[in-house]
């Protein structure tokens, strides 16, 4: 047994650990209680089986790709910053990106994984025209819209819960360059950053960054980011088409103490980022595709900075209709505790496209906290409002929230469960996700 | 063929061969992948079309089978550029301890094969007067330990082959690079207990020797820190080193 932990090191659980070398070994490996991992990064219990973890990251291969329409057939262990390195110098990127690089195409899938372009392009599982799945009985087999398609579409968002995902075909985006055209808008409070954000739904990228330790008139303020993929034609002279995607030079060595991160750093590390981004504000620039989509991937290792019990991030998302007094709210209760942190992230979404998929349209807003004191409880009350808001929590990030929570977000969660067992019928394939939320007990 | 340049990888279906292999198509080199198993390089092959669009040749090779070695070397479509040795068998010390057949079986895998085959392209090379040989050694090979004295002293063979190749071949304009790479994470070492901060992937080491190929560098310890370890190691006095259990 190995201690398994997800992204954020909580909770940190014992599992066995396989690393399967051939799709044989995968079926070998499937027994009581496995579950399939890509790269680790989902934050909380998604990706550790509840007796035994299944590591894809050695399936790495791509099978074929046909340049003339983007078509690509990959394994599954395939990492999203492999795909950016090996075909975005030959113009083509994912369609969706989430905010690291450093997750699977499997792990992509399975949880449906959203970009800053979900509010008009969709998710990550919109762009997968098939998938090659071992089911929990043994069967391997080829799902798609038109194949399998109940397979399929729970499978795409299904947190792995419907089996190991081995293969997938995809199609990548054509680009002309890896630059990306940033605007920055800086927007006062709640209101000036979702009137942005309603503003740029015509953008194909857009994000806020949101001060959440602001209070008051200052509560909610933001800074917005626009972005389009940016032409040939308006690079500077003598740039590449495609940037060079750099190691990260910076890391976090060690854990730092759990006091590293207080109100008095938060507070200050806020307001410094917030007056820096609002002097950019105004017009409009040209930046490589990795620090745009993926700024925090240029620090490795940068869950440390929480210290070693680790941290939780809180994703929910709020429908249209309710979103802005509900948001306010949660900002306001997120303030007056001070501790969350660097990365507050407000976001529009679109439909989502599998039976379990996170997105809804609505307000999506992303919270980090530092796992100490009472933060559990504080948590449970802010789901209070999610819920009575109609909204949910996002299962990748998740490792606490109750199953009273999940059941009243994700009202197709019946319809999920029928065709997992009617793939699974033994339930071989569980996480400690799945235990603590949707298995039978 | 094409104008491109060409690596052969010895051991293409090792996951240090496979990275290698990768590196090389990355930078536009076409790749020929060569292994017992002809069979079990095509998704690699389909993987490197794929990514890099250039050419790849499969070609079976044994490195037991020396009798063949002169058949393979002339049986090459064309005479590539780069030729890189990652074959070799890590073995389990305890058997071969007592079992001569699995310590003969180390032995040749690491030192004579990998030897002879990288010594025959080197004829093939100074003849043309151009190429690059890359030999996949060990941090193993720069002092016997209790613990792995079989492989290690292969190793060490094919490091001092290598580094008398070198000395040799530079005055024909052929580099001859010892590349020692220290613990990594592959199917050799599942399973082994591997000290994290000396433990690299292996695109690691695959981009180390495409770099050192490229650098004209002799020896590559593939992390810094393994130069410095094995300079420790090597010089403990006997008396102490005997005592280590390591």
């Amino acid at each position: 047994m190995t201690l398994v932990s997800g992204w954020g090191r909580f909770p940190v659980v014992d599992s066995d650990v396989l690393r399967p070398r051939s799709f044989a070994a995968v079926g070998e490996a499937v027994s009581a209680g496995t579950v399939a991992r890509g790269n680790g990064r989902a934050y909380g219990d998604a990706a550790i089986g509840a007796t035994r973890t299944v590591t894809m990251t050695g399936f790495d291969r791509v099978r074929s790709f046909d340049p003339a329409t983007g078509r690509i057939r990959l394994e599954a262990g395939v990492l999203l910053s492999d795909l950016i390195d090996t075909f975005g110098s030959r113009g083509f990127l994912p369609f969706v990106v989430p905010g690291t690089r450093f997750v699977s195409v499997g792990g992509a899938i399975a949880a449906d994984v959203h970009g800053k372009n979900h509010h008009c392009e969709g998710g990550f599982g919109r762009y997968v025209d098939s998938l090659l799945l071992r089911t929990g009985q043994g069967e391997v087999i080829e799902v798609s819209r038109e194949q399998n398609s109940d397979a399929f579409f729970a499978t795409v968002g299904g947190m792995g819960l419907t089996g190991i995902i081995l293969e997938a075909t995809m199609r990548l985006r054509r680009v002309e360059t890896g630059w990306i055209r940033e605007r920055v808008i800086s927007a006062s409070d709640l209101d000036a950053a979702m009137r942005a954000l309603e503003a740029g739904d015509a953008a194909t990228y857009s994000v806020a960054w949101i001060d959440c330790v602001a209070r008051g008139r200052d509560l909610g303020r933001s800074l917005i980011y626009l972005g389009e993929h940016a032409g040939r034609g308006e690079l500077a002279g003598g740039a590449d088409a495609f940037p060079v995607g750099k190691e990260s030079r910076l890391s976090v060595p060690v854990d730092l103490p759990s006091m590293a991160l207080n109100r008095t750093s938060v507070r200050a590390f806020n307001e410094l980022y917030y007056r820096m981004g609002a002097r950019r504000a105004g017009g409009s620039h040209v930046v490589s595709l990795y620090p745009y989509f993926f700024p925090l991937d240029s620090v490795g290792a940068w869950n440390r900075i929480y210290g070693k019990r680790g941290f939780l991030q809180h994703q929910c998302v709020i429908p249209q209709a309710g979103a802005r007094a509900v948001l306010g709210e949660i900002l306001d209760c997120v303030a007056r505790r001070g501790d969350a942190s660097f990365l507050a992230v407000l976001k529009k979404l679109g439909q989502g496209d599998g039976i379990l998929s996170f997105p809804l349209p609505g307000y999506t807003l992303a919270l980090d906290f530092p796992v100490k004191g009472d933060i559990l409880n504080f948590l449970d009350e802010i789901d209070r409002l999610v819920v009575a808001a109609g909204g949910r929590l996002y299962l990748a990030k998740d490792a606490r929230q109750s199953r009273a929570t999940f059941t009243a977000g994700y009202p197709a969660l019946q319809r999920f469960n029928a065709i997992r067992k009617s793939l699974d019928p033994a339930g071989n394939i569980r996480s400690k996700l799945s235990q603590r939320l949707f298995d039978e007990v | 063929m094409t104008s491109r340049k060409s690596v052969l990888v010895l051991g293409g279906s090792s996951d240090i061969g496979r990275a290698a292999a990768r590196a090389f198509a990355k930078a536009g080199y076409d790749v020929g992948l060569a292994g017992r198993d002809v069979a079990t390089l095509e998704p690699d092959a389909a993987d490197l079309r794929a990514r890099y669009a250039i050419d790849v040749g499969l070609y079976k090779f044994d490195v037991l089978d020396t009798a063949a070695f002169a058949g393979f070397v002339s049986g090459l479509p064309a005479l590539p550029d780069v030729v890189v040795s990652i074959v070799g068998l890590l073995g389990v010390q305890e058997n071969a301890e007592s079992d001569l057949a699995h310590a003969t079986a180390i032995m040749r895998s690491n030192y004579e094969g990998p030897s002879l085959i990288l010594g025959l392209f080197a004829e093939k090379f100074l003849g043309r007067g151009s190429g690059a040989l890359v030999g996949v050694s060990s941090v193993a090979g720069d002092r016997g330990r209790a613990s792995n004295y079989v492989y290690g002293s292969a190793k060490a063979g094919f490091s001092a082959f290598l580094s008398g190749l070198r000395a040799r071949a530079s005055r024909g304009g052929v580099h001859v690079v010892t590349v020692k790479p220290g613990f990594v994470r592959t199917k050799m070492t599942d399973g082994m207990k591997l000290i994290g901060p000396l433990t690299v992937e292996a695109p690691v080491v695959g981009d180390a020797i495409l770099r050192a190929v490229e650098n004209k560098t002799d020896v590559v310890y593939v992390s810094g820190k393994w130069r410095l370890v094995m300079l420790i190691i090597k010089t403990l006095p006997e008396a102490v080193f005997k005592k280590l259990k390591f």
